[in-house]
């Protein structure tokens, strides 16, 4: 039995076409998921995200906790409102989530956590609570009484789209830089995304979500799919979890270092394994120079050893296929390299691990 | 809904076939393929003279989301292939009984017999 978000409905009346996503039955395309793709880079779209779990996080203790639960520093969160994405480590220093922390006061964050492994994350974070002996009271506002859902809204017009929908909204959000959240009234709305454009997330009770969902289709959000999500995210070089990092995999080989805080005397989980085991492999971008598209797991063949793509497909920004790829030491950005599909040996360069934000292309 | 073309004969596996007057048969993805892929950005087709058995892997069409493999309905020689559908893959999408992707001489022409009508690939279509 797939789980279904509170817009289940609505994306069925809108002719959307479902897939299990990760045991959630979630619209992948309306239409043509490309012009989706291209909504959000030139305009404004909108995703149901209500799938991803939020996770308040409340007690006297939230600090020392989130300071030793992830590999980001949670002291740079000294603004309220102001957000951190970091990754949390098992004790070999493989990523167990990657999530997005919200400070709201000393004794008050949230935490986003991914749709598929909100289930692990609640019940690690529930143990190191307890492990650590601490003050803080750990509750997932998705499913059941109070729950949440999440409506991101992208593009260069997405603010103005919002304010039209939400008036209430626009003195506490206007001002918001990139990576802040402001709760108004019933409304958690939040500067963050994963497209590469400028947007807010915003999280509400469930039961308003359809309302709000309708109006900004009646405003002329266009809505979009996971697919258009996927393509989006692939261009702006944004990871995805169980693709370009998993539990097997160190932060420091998925493209993710600038996350993690090590030279302080903070100590965290996992973070001895990561000084222990240091930067084994790059993590990088590909344009494929030959017809053909880029997929993950295909093999990577460079002067220095094989290496693997995590996540590919076609970029309808730059027309071309591109991929995100775990590289062996010493590859070069503006190598060329060979990547085997289906058995044949096709050409790529080696690029920096992003190629679209704001509406062009960056590579 | 996808569309089913009463004069064309299907493979379960989402192909179409037509039997030209020469003897000769034009192969492409059904409308239910293409809706199912979403927007197809690259076709690999198979080289002219190469012969296939039914069922084997004979052209690839990729979408933003996945790679499929495209099967020889039946066994035959590949005669001619649709360079302008590589060409422009958003052409299998805007209409897929146009934008033929192969053509191929069947070895024994008599297996299209053995092929789904519209009213049968329609229901395996519905089962999809």
């Amino acid at each position: 039995m797939l789980k279904k978000t509170v817009l289940n409905a609505a994306h069925r009346a809108m002719n959307a076409r479902m897939v299990d996503f990760g045991g959630w039955d979630m619209p992948v395309n309306y239409g043509s998921q490309i012009e989706e793709h291209n909504a959000v880079r030139n305009n404004c779209g909108m995703f149901d995200v209500s799938h991803m779990c939020p996770v308040d996080v409340v007690g006297a203790d939230c600090r020392v906790f989130l300071s030793r639960l992830v590999a980001n520093d949670v002291a740079k969160l000294k603004v309220s409102g102001k957000a951190l994405y970091a990754a949390m480590l098992n004790d070999a220093g493989g990523v167990i989530d990657d999530l997005i922390i919200y400070f709201l006061t000393d004794t008050r964050f949230r935490i986003v956590v991914n749709a598929g492994t909100a289930e692990k994350d609640l019940a690690w974070m529930q143990a190191k609570v307890a492990e650590w002996k601490l003050d803080v009271t750990i509750t997932q506002r998705r499913d059941g009484a109070n729950n949440l859902g999440i409506i991101a809204v992208q593009g260069p017009n997405a603010r103005a789209k919002v304010w039209e929908v939400l008036p209430q909204s626009k003195a506490a959000t206007e001002g918001l830089k990139a990576f802040f959240a402001a709760e108004v009234d019933q409304y958690f709305i939040a500067s963050t995304g994963y497209t590469g454009e400028d947007g807010y997330e915003i999280m509400l009770p469930a039961g308003e979500a359809e309302a709000l969902w309708n109006k900004l289709n009646a405003a002329g959000v266009a809505p979009c799919g996971l697919g258009a999500r996927d393509t989006l995210r692939l261009e702006a070089g944004m990871n995805l979890y169980g693709q370009d990092m998993d539990e097997t995999v160190s932060p420091l080989d998925a493209g993710l270092a600038w996350t993690v805080s090590l030279n302080t005397e903070r100590d965290f989980v996992g973070k001895a394994a990561l000084l222990a085991n240091g930067q084994q492999k790059q993590f990088l971008g590909l344009i494929l120079l030959d017809k053909g598209v880029l997929r993950g797991h295909q093999k990577v063949m460079t002067a220095q050893g094989d290496g693997e793509i995590t996540s590919g497909s076609f970029s309808p920004t730059l027309q071309q296929s591109i991929a995100l790829a775990r590289l062996p030491l010493g590859v070069q950005i503006g190598d060329e390299v060979e990547v085997d599909i289906r058995g044949k040996a096709l050409k790529a360069k080696v690029t920096k691990p992003v190629f679209a934000r704001n509406g062009k292309a960056v590579i | 809904m996808s569309k089913v073309l009463a004069n064309l004969k299907y493979a379960a596996s989402h192909e179409w076939m037509l039997l030209n007057a020469d003897g000769s048969v034009t192969v492409g993805i059904t409308d239910h393929a293409q809706e199912a892929l979403g927007d197809l950005v690259f076709v690999e087709l198979p080289e002219v003279g190469a012969h296939f058995d039914a069922e084997k892997e004979i052209a690839v069409v990729e979408s933003v989301k996945a790679a499929a493999d495209v099967y020889a309905p039946i066994s035959g020689t590949v005669t001619e292939v649709n360079q302008a559908a590589a060409d422009a893959p958003e052409s299998v999408n805007q209409d897929a009984y146009a934008a033929w992707l192969f053509k191929m001489t069947p070895d024994n022409v008599a297996d299209l017999d053995k092929m789904l009508d519209a009213a049968a690939y329609q229901a395996v279509a519905d089962a999809a």
